[in-house]
């Protein structure tokens, strides 16, 4: 018996977007389920009855129903208390659920003997990126931010030079570079704009510049990547330094779009008073992190509101306000996400609590509570995983081999290692002193030709092989000492005086070639490259 | 000038001897980098000839040498043509191996330089002499074997004797063997003979090992010889207790060893794989049976004047030389045609291999010196991500780095190597002389693919027809 899945009509008011839409109901009858959808659930996202119905779902009318026949049921926003009510007991739910702000209601759900599974608590891996709804989420808020700015901004964007005189281009600043951030940064430039971005880790500069972002820096060292990749709480000195160059920067600036977030904590304050009242008159903020507080002072949570001339959005429904895109992504998140709850495609779902990205998601499990997951065991690669592909071009390969090439093996390089401590030890207990003295400089003066060379740009390496074949001749030195030392202290032994003259004479003939002719052709070569 | 004197003197020719390789990490700097090195040299010399190891009557002696010397250099830099860049560095590092033989000689018959050591020193002593000359001996023959190879006087074709692997391994035994015998004489006279043997078989290692890799390989040979060429310097310094010998060489040693390193990379081989040698003949036979029946197919001609066509209606394209450029002294014309569309706006890029010729970075010296500006030249990682946006690739004289069967056909002899990817261009025109397959010995599925043409004959003759045709 295949089991229901039952997609609800938001209650929250504001809320605009549906947790499935038709195409994503199909793929989902394809899996073996059936599909209801609570009657005008997709209304405010234009997705009417009658496309439910042909992609195969059944309609039902009421929410007490819906609840009622699902055995799973789809949500977007957290269930209210009237909805924990008309939950079937032992039923499944996935929706965002914020457990860290919500206790109550984990235990209200827990209480219904419910599996509840967080959208907002999916891993960040990178096997669980097709299930991330929060990027996919925070990629729609953040080009909303820059449309909401845009309205609100009385200018264009791009500049331009027209008949009616010119036009500069309108700048802007985005803090956090995460992936609302980037998306922002992305819109933002593809308009036309001049943007720079801010961020306390320094690994997202090159995403920023992909995007055609100007990454600033914080003049100020300290490692600011917390756990899973998200931004963590920094020092005060940092924070000093930090606001002089946001101070700078909102002088500067059109538009500001702030996306500081710090998982758990209130939004970290930014934008000062002062910093708005610096602004120029016509200016935006775009505060994305209002719901949490704000990263600005004088951000009034859900609307917009014109302080000191400079307008401040403070909406926390940016994703809604785009409601078909963010349904369609959502839905796609949900349907990956019944794909790995259901391997067998039989129309069951089995909520394995072995895999670890089922095992994060899951909040509360037949009635026990789960959250917090034990800690996810990576988190490194995380940032570069949670980029919505849709918006990053990826990056260009960097100059040159630069370095050399991917890290060897551990394996082989303790091989290296200890071939190399044999070799070392040998030498050392056998050798005299004065052998040891030029072994040194030896080893040395490898590592320094190995450390230069591998600067060496590929376009050179003809013209660096003759340099280095004429700077070999520097062994002419060996034949110089030999044809007139002083003999003091060989005197009285019978010397072949011809023969090592000779050998001499011929060397230094010999390496003279190499010494002249090379530097001479390699002069020659280097004078031909030009731009 | 004191002893003292003339070390502070080498430790200033040595920091401009690292100041020198630095300065070529860009074309730049590269100049300064080069009078770096002159001065470093210098400086070197004349700290040795005014040092205290030079009495005053060796000065006509030395001065005559260099002179000599310095001609026939001077000489060879100025007519050396640009084609003929890996024959004279292969030559010059033969010179570097003979004259490391020349003074480890010098330096073994002469008691003056031997009795000042006694015991463990005087082995280790004995023990540098034999390994300078080792070096320096394998240097010179192979060498000399790779220019004769470079300038075609030798046949490209590997020369495989039977059980080779064994030659050599009783070759190394036998030089162990009388470095032994060397280590425990007591005269002159009686290490003379196991010297010269260990020489003789140096020599002729060096002759066997080269003459068993194919033409294909000799970047790595080049860079490789490079690189002892350097090594025979150092174990110089030891021999002779002069540090500025040991960094010297060390610096050029671990230049060559990361040249044949990027080089072996790039044709995603083993270094040990080509000093064994035989490519193109192993794998040769796979790739008759696989890649032959996979390859066969219709390949589309074009005409010069066609060709010209299309390059005037393209807006990207990409030029990638390879050997048969060099071999048909046609950098001049490609640059007229590149400069030709760059004035009528076309977007024209060089994209080079790194082993693309017959020496690390041969094709950029010609470019450079046909006058193309370098800021147009890029490495294969740098642009080719960028061919499905290219109008036209064309492919001079290049073959085996341009193969897509590197990618698609595991079982072809240079599967995984890197290649440039042409065949995503929207068109792509292969000028070759005929048919035949590349040093590797592999069929090319460029050839075939719908989008490709080819314009046979002498490159320098078709690129001129293009020209005139571009211009009329």
């Amino acid at each position: 018996m295949p089991q229901i899945i039952g997609v609800s009509k938001e209650t929250a008011a504001g809320e605009k977007r549906v947790a499935t839409v038709p195409e994503v109901v199909e793929k989902l009858i394809k899996l073996g389920f059936k599909v209801v959808v609570q009657s005008g659930a997709g209304d405010l996202a234009n997705f009417s009855d009658d496309t439910y119905r042909a992609a195969g779902a059944e309609i039902v009318d009421t929410a007490a129903k819906l609840w009622n026949t699902s055995d799973i049921v789809f949500k977007v926003r957290g269930p209210s208390t009237e909805e924990v009510g008309l939950m079937r007991e032992g039923g499944t739910l996935v929706s965002f659920i914020w457990p860290a702000q919500n206790p109550e209601l984990l235990k209200q759900l827990a209480a219904k003997k419910a599996t509840v599974l967080a959208m907002d608590s999916v891993p960040r891996v990178s096997r669980a990126q097709k299930l991330d709804a929060l990027s996919s989420m925070a990629n729609i808020a953040g080009y909303r931010a820059v449309i909401e700015a845009a309205h609100h901004f009385g200018r264009f964007f791009t500049g331009q030079i027209t008949a009616a005189g010119k036009v500069p281009p309108a700048k802007v600043f985005v803090i956090g570079a995460g992936v609302a951030g980037l998306a922002a940064i992305g819109t933002a430039s593809g308009l036309g704009a001049i943007v720079r971005a801010n961020d306390t880790r320094p690994e997202v500069g090159d995403q920023v510049k992909s995007l055609g972002g100007e990454f600033v820096t914080v003049d100020y060292q300290e490692e600011g990547t917390g756990v899973g990749g998200y931004a963590k709480v920094m020092s005060e000195g940092f924070l000093r330094a930090q606001a002089e160059v946001f101070a700078k920067q909102a002088k500067e600036v059109d538009i500001i779009i702030t996306t500081a977030l710090i998982p758990g904590k209130p939004a970290p304050k930014l934008i000062t008073a002062d910093m708005v009242k610096s602004m120029k008159p016509g200016s935006v903020i775009v505060d994305m992190a209002a719901e949490q507080g704000g990263n600005c002072e004088l951000t009034e949570p859900h609307q917009v509101a014109v302080k000191h001339g400079v307008t401040l959005i403070g909406y926390s429904d940016l994703p809604s306000r785009l409601s078909k895109q963010s349904s369609t992504l959502y839905a796609t998140n949900l349907f990956r996400l019944t794909e790995e709850l259901c391997k067998t495609k039989d129309g069951i779902i089995d909520v394995n609590m072995e895999d670890e990205v089922i095992r994060g998601t899951t909040v509360v499990k037949e009635g026990s509570v789960t959250w917090p997951p034990p800690a996810p065991k990576l988190s490194a690669a995380a940032p570069a995983a949670a980029k919505p592909a849709a918006v990053v071009s990826a990056a260009k390969k960097g100059h040159g081999h630069g370095k050399a090439g991917a890290p060897a093996s551990a394996k082989s390089m303790t091989i290296m290692f200890a071939v190399a401590a044999v070799l070392f030890w040998f030498i050392g207990a056998n050798a005299p002193a004065a052998f040891l003295n030029h072994f040194t400089v030896f080893v040395l003066a490898c590592f320094v030709g190995y450390m230069v060379v591998w600067n060496v740009t590929p376009a050179l390496h003809t013209p660096l092989m003759s340099v280095t074949n004429a700077i070999s001749s520097i062994i002419a030195i060996g034949a110089l000492v030999q044809v007139a030392p002083p003999l003091a202290a060989a005197a009285g032994v019978d010397r072949p005086e011809v023969w090592i003259l000779g050998l001499a004479v011929v060397g230094v003939a010999l390496t003279s070639i190499n010494m002249f002719g090379g530097f001479a052709v390699t002069q020659r070569m280097l004078q031909m490259f030009r731009k | 000038m004191s002893a003292t004197l003339a070390t502070v003197s080498y430790i200033g020719a040595t920091i401009l001897f690292i100041l020198s390789l630095g300065g070529l990490s860009n074309p730049e700097t590269s100049r300064r980098g080069n009078i770096y090195g002159i001065i470093g040299m210098i400086i070197a010399v004349l700290a040795t000839v005014a040092g205290p190891n030079v009495t005053a009557s060796g000065y006509p002696w030395i001065i005559g040498a260099m002179v000599v010397g310095a001609t026939v250099g001077l000489y060879a830099a100025r007519i050396v043509k640009m084609t003929q860049m890996p024959e004279l560095v292969a030559l010059m590092h033969s010179l570097v191996g003979i004259a490391a033989v020349l003074v480890g000689f010098a330096n073994y018959i002469d008691p003056a330089a031997a009795g000042m050591f006694k015991g463990a020193e005087k082995t280790i002593h004995e023990l540098e002499i034999y390994i300078g000359v080792l070096i320096g001996a394998v240097t010179f023959s192979g060498s000399l074997i790779a220019f004769g190879k470079l300038s075609a006087k030798i046949s490209g074709k590997p020369m495989l004797l039977p059980g080779r692997h064994w030659l050599n391994l009783a070759g190394l035994l036998v030089v162990l063997w009388f470095g032994a015998q060397f280590i425990n004489t007591h005269s002159v006279s009686e290490g003379m003979l196991p010297l010269i043997v260990m020489t003789v078989i140096a020599l002729l290692f060096g002759v066997h090992m080269v003459m068993a890799i194919g033409g294909a390989d000799m970047p790595v040979v080049v860079s490789m010889l490079n690189s002892y060429s350097g090594w025979a310097a150092a174990a110089t310094g030891f021999m002779l207790n002069n540090d500025l010998l040991i960094v010297t060489g060390a610096l050029v040693g671990s230049s060559g060893a990361i040249l044949s390193y990027i080089m072996c990379r790039a044709m995603n081989r083993h270094f040990i794989a080509v000093i064994a040698g035989g490519f193109g003949t192993e794998g040769g036979t796979p790739a008759a049976a696989g890649g032959g029946a996979q390859a066969a197919g219709e390949v589309a001609p074009i005409l010069a004047a066609e060709t010209a066509e299309l390059l005037r209606e393209a807006k990207n394209v990409i030029i990638v030389p390879g050997y048969g450029m060099a071999v048909a002294q046609a950098q001049h014309t490609v640059y007229e045609i590149t400069k030709h569309l760059r004035e009528k706006g076309v977007n024209v890029r060089f994209g080079i291999h790194p082993v693309a010729g017959r020496m690390p970075g041969h094709m950029n010296v010609l470019l450079a010196e046909a006058k193309v500006p370098y800021d147009i030249v890029f490495e294969m990682d740098e642009l080719n991500e960028d061919f499905p946006d290219t109008d036209a690739a064309i492919v001079i004289g290049a073959n085996d780095i341009v193969n897509p069967a590197a990618q698609d056909d595991p079982t072809s002899p240079i599967a995984g190597m890197p290649v440039l990817e042409v065949w995503k261009a929207k068109t792509s025109i292969v000028m070759k002389r005929s048919m035949a397959s590349g040093y590797a010995g592999v069929d090319n599925p460029l050839f075939y693919k719908e989008n490709n043409r080819m314009l046979f004959g002498d490159a320098k003759k078709m690129l001129d027809e293009v020209l005139v045709a571009l211009k009329s």
